[in-house]
């Protein structure tokens, strides 16, 4: 950075700058310059006191959640503001939220690494941890919102002397197996990612704690050629198996309203709508995290304006479809000619849902549509607003599906309203909370960016770079890339 | 009132002077022996010491012995904890040596037994399992229930199992015995014979038994200068007065409902209002019972200043304020020609056009209508309308006299003032009062409460230590009815036993058992006293056989009163309409006088047309809320000459305007944990003259609100299909309503064997609730608090909706639709619940599974009709021992974090299945199977039975061409379905 006529770098902007007039790292890093820039963040740099200050933060709400939830159990989810017609409230607005923002990670690994898209190096890895500790908060919505929790586990299909099953027609059944497969998938393409990275850490470290923790993770990883050879298998394998969760598990999500009569969940245009709103709040929420993650930890070499401004861009596209969503939305209301439907969409509209409503557009629809502007989509401090007001927004759109719709359904004489408790609000925080803490913890303790997939980013003239070190599919010989 | 001042009667006299010496009285409390002994003292402890204690005495006054006892006091006190790690005494189950009669443990037995009311008794059958009743059915053989009951009685049996119910005797405050009872009584009573009983009042509430009146006119006899006075605050005065001013004698008017075309009812609420309104409700549907043999049906005009019942059923209805009924009393008399002396001026416009409607209906059918007035108009309009049923024809017809129920009828309200006079005077020297809660809901004017302290001697027999109870010498507690023998009329007359279900729980005596003591008969029993009366009545000769059948009946044959002759002489009436603000005073739906404010399950028991509960409200109409500028739950203050009550206001349709309605009942201060504090009292707004309603009232906003719940929020049918209405006559209705069939790529299920559905006639329902409560009693149905049901977190299995149609708020009509749990073919909760909790039965019920459910509440959620009620709390009460026994052992108890609903009561089926299968597989016969909320519907509107069996009643309903189910576009195939509501408005009558 500091050598910008130096034609090594020219070249460099000129190989991965391809199209873009922005690189995916920032010109003059050297293969030991990158791992010693990420792995300092572990080994060797002062915590930062911002750090510890957030940390605590963040365990602030880890306490609520524990309050939370002991009280919830002690006493039952009528702690929770919902009631005998509006039967979920916080816990599957919350559920379905979170497992959205984990979509975003799963799509910057699996699939744009599918689709050889260079500038996913740099942020995959903090996707995922986001993606894991998000998939985490979601499960535990689940889980607690059920009236007798220690029995939840009659939802898995565990042979029994009884004989009893669960009942396959049920879409909170296929939840639990989307759920649970994506956790799964998540957790091991996240760790095999990390496994070369471990073992570079183990050789970094000065303390012998520190060798030790980081050589047990890395599973004796020594860099050989063999190593390598199954790593780049089994990685593209979990990437092939990662793709189709992208769209399988919000789509399942989508299916525990569009397979209900519920007015304002029946409707086909949920799981398309769904999937486009999970990625939309989870690139928002990437957004969210890394911009002050950049910032904090001087990262910006590594992620770039170039990684803000595609991101913003694949938060404009699904923006839009989730606003064709809304459209189709209201079209199916008024074209089915349904009173209940026509009651739904006019009561959010118009009715007592107005608030919600018109918030959610202001917040998805209207808001989003500045990221059109270049110099929006280039300004950290703005797309933060934005993503900041798209997680927010995402949230209203689940609180209008999933209240609003039961609030008014086809009994008039049981319409009530759905008011949520400090306890509703509470859990909810405290998952907040434990989101932070869980992606502090990663971001002081793991290496936050990929280190040997960065280094396949520098030019391939650089003699340290023929040590065979970095590979990814798409690169396994640095020179050949585009 | 000291323990000092009867030491002979104290058990432990010596301590009682103890306490009287040191504290100088009895009632002083005290902490320690210091507080009441300061050192200075000492004296007084050894004096204390060496009476109560004498042998600690001796190591008292030696410091060394002294110092072993406290050794000792620590160490048993230390040791005293152990004893909780020792293993709990052996408690053995013993078999029966003898089995007692037709006891199957797991088969209820059914007994039959009478429930007393002012108005009228009411015979039931109660369900016993193993010796503890748990669920009121109707007594069909009793021609007050009819097989049917009412709200009042089906939570009567949580009554009795009430945890607050005073549970034993108390002389001052302080636990006595009946035995020191009855010993303080005879004492009194010796005093009092040689006065002829000059000082001795008896007050009781309306005496219906025929045996406590005997026994007290007894006490008369035997005191000729005592007296005994009855007062209830639901009585009958003014149908009283206006019946002496018609007829000259006391009489009782009884319409039958069944025969008359057009009824005509002023202020007159013949469905709500308590155990003797079964009767008139079964007759009413009996006539409003429309179907394809029969189309059409009866017509009812209601006039009402605050719309009951009756007023909601009318097929026209108008709103009159109190003062003006009489006006249209008048006016339906000058119509008909019915003669009368007196001008009351002319009703309002709106009220004359209902008037003319009206009245060319009743000219039309001539002994073939009836005109009622109920106990809330005044003496002239029960006067005018006896005046009118002679004119029209109807005496003998559709109308009959009887005597009054109670044995003795008096003024009830003439006869408490008196009373307190006479204690105010200083004549009452004694005052024994039985079941009665005067300090509580005597009419204000008459400042009961302060005569009661003149009165040297007073006692209180009642089911609870309650705001009389609190202010007397003695209280004794008293049985339940299901506790206690006894006997009751119903309004037709016949007499009915009580018989006890369960050995009184708390001890405890009954009325007529307190009367035998007033004879010096303490020592007799209930039970003999009964036998004794009916012994002497019915004769010795075969008396055992005439007994048995009695008791097993639940009626005493041939004791039906015969219709009494009456001559009309000629009427007089007089007053005017008043202008000004008026107040309306009425029973409660749930707490009626205030007997049952303590009653969860009533409270809980949305009131049928505001659908609030846990309180009682200010009923008013839109356009004086309007004018008053209150809305729902604004706090006013109801100004009535000296006294004003804050209460919120409720805005509600079909009330008069410029009038507020109140309810009794509540406000209560010695209710019991669940009745105290809830609502606002509205006695003190009661006074002699205006028992009923009172001109003159001032409403003042105050600014402040209250949180009212009200069980349905929205009150809007909103265009959708769910009440349908037909014309009488034209039950097909307009436009096509058939069932249509939606294709389906599913195989539909299979039923050949049994296939239950329900049908409920909107047409009969009178939206009076007693499914709903019903339904609790039989299914062991928690109550969740005013809290829980302000988040709409009620747990009624099967609910009354109530919505208001008609573009005008103030006379918009009411509908009511009981919904059960719809057991639809096609179950949107069934195929949503993950671990398969809720599944379709061979049947066709849909079935719950309690302990298979986890509490996802996703069915509740994709249920249309919102029938699934989630247990979001510990809302079973597990602890409080009575209430456990009322349990209906055959329905599981369902705990916290369980979705639960409406079963069609398939405890009930697996019975008669089993019952079916070991009488050699016989299939189950049509009208085997009754649910709990058909068998208590007083208006016959809920059949149950197999659709499959095309001659079962359940069949014919389903055939009727005003069949139809709700929400059926939705294609759940419901197996619930109702038939239209049939009104009978005529085109050319519109009022």
């Amino acid at each position: 950075m500091q050598a910008a006529k130096d034609p090594a770098v020219q070249e460099h902007h000129a190989l991965v700058g391809d199209r873009q007039d922005l690189p995916v790292i920032a010109p003059g890093h050297t293969l030991s310059s990158i791992t010693d820039k990420i792995t300092s963040i572990v080994l060797r740099r002062d915590t930062p006191l911002a750090w510890a200050a957030s940390l605590a933060f963040a365990s602030t709400g880890l306490f609520f959640l524990a309050i939370s939830v002991a009280w919830l159990l002690a006493k039952g989810t009528g702690v929770w503001g919902i009631n005998n017609e509006v039967g979920w409230g916080f816990a599957i607005i919350n559920f379905v939220w979170w497992i959205g923002i984990g979509h975003a990670g799963t799509l910057i690994s699996a699939i744009l690494l599918l689709l050889n898209q260079q500038w996913r190096t740099s942020i995959n890895r903090a996707a995922e941890a986001m993606t894991l500790f998000a998939v985490a908060c979601a499960g535990m919505f689940p889980l607690l919102h059920v009236g007798r929790p220690w029995l939840a586990f009659w939802l898995f299909p565990i042979p029994n002397t009884m004989g009893v099953w669960p009942q396959f027609r049920s879409p909170l059944l296929w939840d639990v197996f989307a759920v649970s497969t994506y956790a799964t998938v998540s957790a091991l393409f996240w760790f095999t990612g990390l496994i070369p990275d471990l073992a570079t850490l183990r050789d970094q470290a000065k303390h012998i704690w520190a060798k030790r923790a980081f050589g047990m993770l890395a599973l004796g990883w020594r860099g050989a050629a063999q190593h390598w050879e199954r790593y780049e298998v089994a990685y593209l394998i979990l990437a092939g198996l990662s793709t189709p969760l992208v769209v399988s598990v919000h789509t399942v999500v989508s299916f525990d309203f569009a397979v209900s009569i519920v007015p304002g969940w029946h409707a086909t245009i949920l799981p398309p709508y769904f999937v486009a709103g999970a990625i939309y709040s989870g690139f928002a929420m990437v957004l969210t995290l890394m911009i002050p993650l950049r910032s904090v930890y001087g990262l910006k070499d590594f992620i770039t304006d170039r990684h803000l401004n595609n991101m913003a861009k694949v938060m404009l596209a699904t923006g839009l479809i989730v606003a064709y969503g809304y459209v189709m939305e209201a079209f199916y209301a008024w074209y089915s000619g349904a009173p209940y439907e026509l009651a739904m969409i006019n009561n959010r509209m118009f009715g007592d849902a107005w608030k919600s409503y018109w918030a959610l557009i202001l917040f998805n629809v209207l808001i989003p549509q500045l990221l059109w502007f270049r110099n929006v989509r280039l300004s950290p401090v703005m797309l933060f607003v934005i993503s900041i007001v798209v997680n927010i927004g995402m949230w209203l759109e689940r609180y209008v599906i999933v209240v609003t719709s039961l609030e008014r359904d086809f009994m008039p004489s049981a319409w009530a309203d759905y008011y949520p408790t400090k306890w509703d609000v509470m859990l909810y925080v405290g998952t907040v909370g434990f989101f932070f803490f869980a992606f502090f913890l990663f971001i002081r303790f793991l290496p936050v960016i990929a280190v040997f997939e960065m280094r396949t980013l520098v030019p391939a003239r650089d003699p340290s770079a023929k040590k065979g070190v970095g590979a990814t599919s798409s690169s396994t010989k640095e020179g050949a890339h585009p | 009132m000291s323990d000092v001042s009867s030491p002979a009667a104290h058990s432990h006299a010596h301590e009682g002077e103890a306490h009287a010496s040191l504290a100088g009285s009895s009632r002083a409390l005290w902490k320690s022996l210091d507080q009441i002994a300061p050192e200075t003292n000492a004296a007084v402890v050894r004096d204390y010491a060496e009476r109560q204690h004498p042998s600690l005495l001796a190591p008292l006054s030696d410091p060394f012995a002294r110092r072993d006892v406290l050794r000792l006091l620590g160490a048993s006190v230390a040791l005293a904890g152990f004893s909780a790690c020792t293993r709990q005494p052996d408690e053995k189950i013993l078999p029966y040596g003898k089995s007692p009669e037709a006891l199957v443990p797991g088969k209820p037995l059914y007994y039959a037994t009478t429930m007393p009311w002012a108005s009228g008794a009411i015979g039931l059958l109660v369900e016993s399992h193993m010796g503890r009743p748990t669920k009121i059915e109707g007594n069909d053989k009793h021609p007050s229930s009819l097989g049917a009951t009412d709200c009042f009685s089906q939570a009567s049996v949580l009554q009795m199992y009430d945890p607050d119910r005073s549970t034993t005797a108390t002389r001052a405050g302080r636990i006595a015995t009946w035995g020191d009872f009855l010993t303080d009584l005879t004492g009194q009573l010796a005093a009092q014979t040689g006065k002829q009983g000059a000082g001795l009042r008896i007050l009781s509430g309306t005496v219906v038994s025929p045996t406590l009146a005997a026994r007290l006119q007894a006490v008369l006899a035997a005191h000729p200068s005592a007296k005994w006075i009855q007062y209830e605050p639901i009585h009958r005065d003014q149908a009283r007065a206006g019946a002496l001013a018609a007829f000259g004698e006391d009489v009782v008017a009884r319409p039958d409902l069944a025969a008359a075309k057009v009824v005509v009812a002023l202020e007159a609420d013949f469905i709500g209002g308590g155990p003797s309104s079964v009767a008139s409700t079964k007759a009413f549907s009996k006539a409003r019972r429309a179907r394809k043999a029969k189309p059409t049906t009866n017509r009812l005009y209601a006039a009402e200043s605050s719309m009951s019942l009756s007023g909601a059923m009318a097929d026209h209805f108008v709103a009159v304020r109190p003062s003006e009924l009489l006006a249209v009393a008048a006016a339906l008399a000058k119509a008909v020609g019915a003669p009368f002396g007196g001008d009351v001026g002319a009703p309002s416009a709106k009220a004359a056009a209902w008037v003319s409607a009206a009245a060319a209906d009743l000219a039309a059918h001539k002994g073939e209508c009836v005109v009622i007035a109920g106990d809330a108009a005044s003496a002239d309009v029960h006067a005018l309308v006896h005046a009118l049923n002679a004119a029209l024809g109807n005496v003998g017809k559709t109308v009959s006299y009887f005597p009054p129920v109670a044995p003795v009828s008096i003024d009830q309200t003439t006869a408490l003032r008196e009373l307190v006079a006479d204690m105010q005077n200083g004549l009452v020297e004694m005052l024994v009062m039985l079941g009665v809660n005067p300090v509580y809901d005597a009419p204000a004017d008459l400042e009961f409460k302060a005569a009661l302290d003149k009165v040297a001697w007073r006692s209180h027999l009642g089911l609870y230590q309650d705001e009389t109870a609190e202010r007397c010498l003695w209280h004794v507690n008293e049985t339940h009815y299901l506790e206690a023998w006894g006997d009751a009329r119903g309004a037709d007359g016949t007499v009915a036993l009580t018989q006890p279900l369960i050995a009184p729980l708390y001890g405890g005596k009954s009325q007529l058992e307190l009367a035998n003591a007033l004879l010096g008969k303490g020592g007799v029993t209930g039970y003999e006293a009964v036998r004794e009366h009916w012994t002497a009545t019915l004769g010795a000769d075969g008396f055992e056989a005439k007994w048995r059948l009695a008791l097993h009946d639940g009626v005493i044959a041939g004791t039906a009163f015969a219709p009494t002759n009456v001559t009309l002489r000629s009427i007089a009436v007089s007053g005017s309409t008043a202008g000004g603000m008026e107040l309306v005073i009425r029973a409660d739906d749930s707490a009626f006088d205030g007997r049952f404010a303590n009653n969860s399950w009533l409270q809980e028991l949305p009131r049928p047309l505001s659908k609030l509960v846990w309180d009682n409200a200010a009923l008013i109409g839109l356009a004086t809320a309007t004018r008053l500028g209150v809305k729902n739950g604004d706090v006013v203050e109801l100004v009535l000459g000296k006294t004003t009550v804050r209460a919120p206001v409720w805005v509600l349709p079909g009330q008069a305007e410029e009038c507020v309605a109140v309810q009794l009942g509540y406000g209560r201060t010695r209710a019991g944990s669940v009745g105290n504090g809830i609502g606002f009292d509205a006695y003190p707004l009661r006074t002699a003259s205006g028992q009923w309603s009172a001109s003159g009232l001032e409403v003042k906003k105050t600014g402040d609100t209250y949180h009212l719940v009200s069980a349905q929020m929205h009150n809007s049918m909103e265009g959708r299909d769910l009440v349908r209405v037909r014309e009488s006559g034209h039950l097909e209705g307009h436009g096509a309503h058939g069932h249509t069939e939606h294709p389906t790529v599913w195989t539909p299920y299979e039923y050949n064997g049994n296939a239950w559905a329900l049908v409920i006639d909107l047409g009969s329902c009178t939206g009076c609730n007693a499914c709903s409560i019903a339904c609790q009693a039989e299914n062991n149905i928690p109550v969740v608090g005013k809290d829980q049901v302000a988040n709409t977190r009620e747990m009624h299995w099967i609910r009354l909706d109530r919505y208001f149609e008609g573009d005008d708020f103030d006379t918009a009509r009411v509908r009511f639709q009981p919904v059960p749990c719809m057991h639809c073919e096609n179950a949107p909760c069934e195929v949503v619940c993950p671990v398969g909790a809720t599944v379709h039965g061979s049947e066709g019920l849909n079935e719950m599974v309690y302990n298979r459910c986890v509490g996802t509440r996703y069915c509740l959620n994709n249920c249309p009709y919102k029938v699934r009620r989630f247990n979001f709390l510990l809302y079973q009460d597990f602890v409080t021992e009575s209430v456990k026994l009322q349990r209906n052992p055959d329905v599981t108890v369902r705990s916290r974090g369980v979705m639960e609903k409406c079963t069609y009561c398939i405890q009930r089926i697996s019975q008669a299945r089993i019952q079916a299968a070991r009488e050699g597989n016989r299939p189950i016969g049509d009208g085997e199977i009754v649910t709990a909320c058909q068998s208590v519907c007083p208006a016959d509107a809920i059949v149950f039975g197999d659709k499959n069996d095309p001659k079962s009643a359940v069949s014919a309903w389903r055939a009727e061409p005003h069949h139809y189910g709700i929400l059926e576009d939705v294609n759940t195939k419901p197996r619930t379905t109702y038939l239209a509501k049939v009104e009978n408005t005529g085109a050319d009558h519109k009022g």
